[in-house]
């Protein structure tokens, strides 16, 4: 199963969990599941139409999934995929 | 400090404590301090300001740190200086420098560290950390030195030698990651939730670090005599330089210190090779795509900028533009700017050089303008950019025979 590692902002949707582990082939299926097991995910992450929202980012293996191919990216079991809120910087 | 009231979320308006948090729990979009400007109008004035201290602190009733100990090495209050010669080469009137290559550690993010680590330790941290494109860790390792804090600050590995130096002297941890500063960022943002100790400055407590940059357009009013020049070119990066600038002039208007509401024309400066805000603005969408930056100008080269969405919307809604240069007009910028005005920039000067060039061109700045040009970092630290083309004239022996035919003087 691949791992998602939660930022400190939503680890209250995963009893304080910084890491939890869910089914999916790809990016979009892993994050729902990850709403699936932790209702409120979906909310955060997504807006209205079902898109990331403009400051969350994503990284499996650490390549922001822009540069890959979005939420179908492809996993598998030992992928580790990172939510990231507003990369800040600068 | 006392006029702060809360933390709020740009998106949705959420409130939060004014402690060390950055992101809105909700919608991740990114926090911003909320003052008390009916307070501040009360308490500002501008023979207040005019007695305090010749550094950012001067307006300390307009940041979010308490100015009563502040973690300073004297920034701010740099030259704003006219630029007549320069001016003249490009065909504009009135044209400005705001030479912020002369704070303590040679670059306007004394500015913003200042004030990110005088509030870090009113919050109780003993740790400076950030994660750097050279600039930044320059005055983060000076600043937390100067406030007794550890520092441990991340850096691309491929950075600048001088930037490198300049960090790692005063003797904190500098940690070279290899990576693009995009990597960097992403793992200090990881790290900030692992190591809830340590006061990242572009992290967990960028909304107080980013009010810094405001002081560049306070200070721009108070020197052109309480009044907002007609437009500004300013280098981009993360954006948030950019967008404070302008909201810096409006609140100097919103607390009275303007007579008049400014309508300040704010364009932004990117190099070629790191140009995901001019490619959004020259494609006319909101959508930044990140790149791989492949440029000379390392203090700019963020491929995923935080605010450039914010940055765009300011460009667009001042009527400005966001013009891109190659390296090569970058090193000429440097060239063109030192030249004619005896300002050693590095390349984040170039780039803004090289764009105001193209912008005076194009008649996006015009001749009846009056224009200010951010000049935000200096030449020492990107020795390498200028190397190539900055050369002894002649070398010769030392006799007045070899001088007279080095200088084509008859012997």
């Amino acid at each position: 199963m691949p791992s998602i590692r939660i930022p400190t902002q939503l680890r209250t949707l995963t009893g304080n969990a910084g890491e939890v582990r869910v089914d999916g082939s790809t990016v979009g299926e892993a994050l729902k599941a990850l709403d699936a097991a932790h209702p409120g995910f979906g909310d955060r992450l997504f807006d209205d139409a079902g898109a990331l929202r403009r400051f969350v980012n994503v990284f499996v293996a650490d390549e922001d999934i822009r540069f890959l191919q979005g939420l179908e990216t492809p996993l598998e079991d030992t992928s580790t995929v990172s939510i990231i809120p507003a990369v800040a910087g600068g | 400090m006392p006029f702060v009231e809360s933390l709020r979320c740009r998106e949705c308006a959420r409130t939060y404590p004014v402690e060390a948090l950055h992101v809105c729990e909700f919608c991740f979009g990114p926090l911003e301090v909320a003052y008390d400007y009916d307070a501040i109008r009360s308490s500002i004035s501008r023979e207040k300001i005019a007695a305090g201290p010749p550094t950012i602190w001067r307006y300390a009733d307009l940041l979010p740190a308490s100015a009563e100990d502040p973690v300073d090495l004297g920034a701010g209050f740099t030259p704003l200086v006219r630029a007549d010669r320069l001016a003249a080469e490009l065909g504009l009137g009135e044209l400005w420098l705001k030479n912020d290559t002369l704070n303590p550690t040679g670059s306007f993010k004394d500015r913003v560290v200042s004030v990110a680590l005088t509030k870090a330790r009113d919050l109780g941290f003993k740790v400076a950390a950030c994660a750097s494109t050279g600039n930044l860790a320059n005055s983060v390792a000076a600043h937390a030195a100067r406030a007794g804090m550890e520092s441990i600050v991340f850096i691309p590995s491929d950075l600048e030698q001088g930037k490198i130096v300049t960090t790692a002297i005063y003797g904190g941890r500098l940690i070279a990651i290899d990576g693009t500063y995009d990597d960097v960022n992403r793992l200090c943002a990881e790290l900030t939730s692992e190591q809830p100790t340590w006061a990242f400055v572009n992290v967990n407590v960028r909304p107080y670090y980013a009010e810094g940059s405001k002081t560049l357009a306070f200070e721009v009013a108070e020197q052109l005599g309480w009044q907002a020049p007609d437009h500004v070119v300013v280098p981009i990066a993360s954006g948030s330089q950019l967008t404070k600038v302008h909201k810096g002039f409006n609140e100097l208007y919103h607390v009275g210190l303007l007579d008049e509401e400014p309508h300040v024309r704010v364009s932004g400066a990117q190099a070629e090779g790191c140009s995901p805000v001019a490619v959004a603005f020259a494609e006319d969408t909101d959508i930044i795509r990140p790149q791989r930056p492949k440029t000379i100008a390392k203090s700019l080269a963020i491929g995923n900028p935080a605010d450039g969405f914010y940055a765009l919307d300011v460009v667009r809604k001042s009527g400005g533009a966001i013009g891109s240069v190659t390296d090569d007009e970058i090193v000429e910028g440097i060239r063109l700017l030192a030249r004619t005005e005896g300002i050693f920039a590095e390349t984040a000067g170039g780039t803004t050089i090289a764009t105001l060039v193209k912008l005076a061109a194009s008649g996006v700045v015009r001749p009846d303008e009056r224009v200010v040009a951010y000049i935000t970092g200096h030449g020492l630290k990107t020795i390498e950019a200028v190397s190539a083309v900055a050369q002894p004239t002649a070398t010769i022996a030392p006799t007045l025979d070899a001088f007279n035919a080095a200088v084509g003087l008859p012997s």
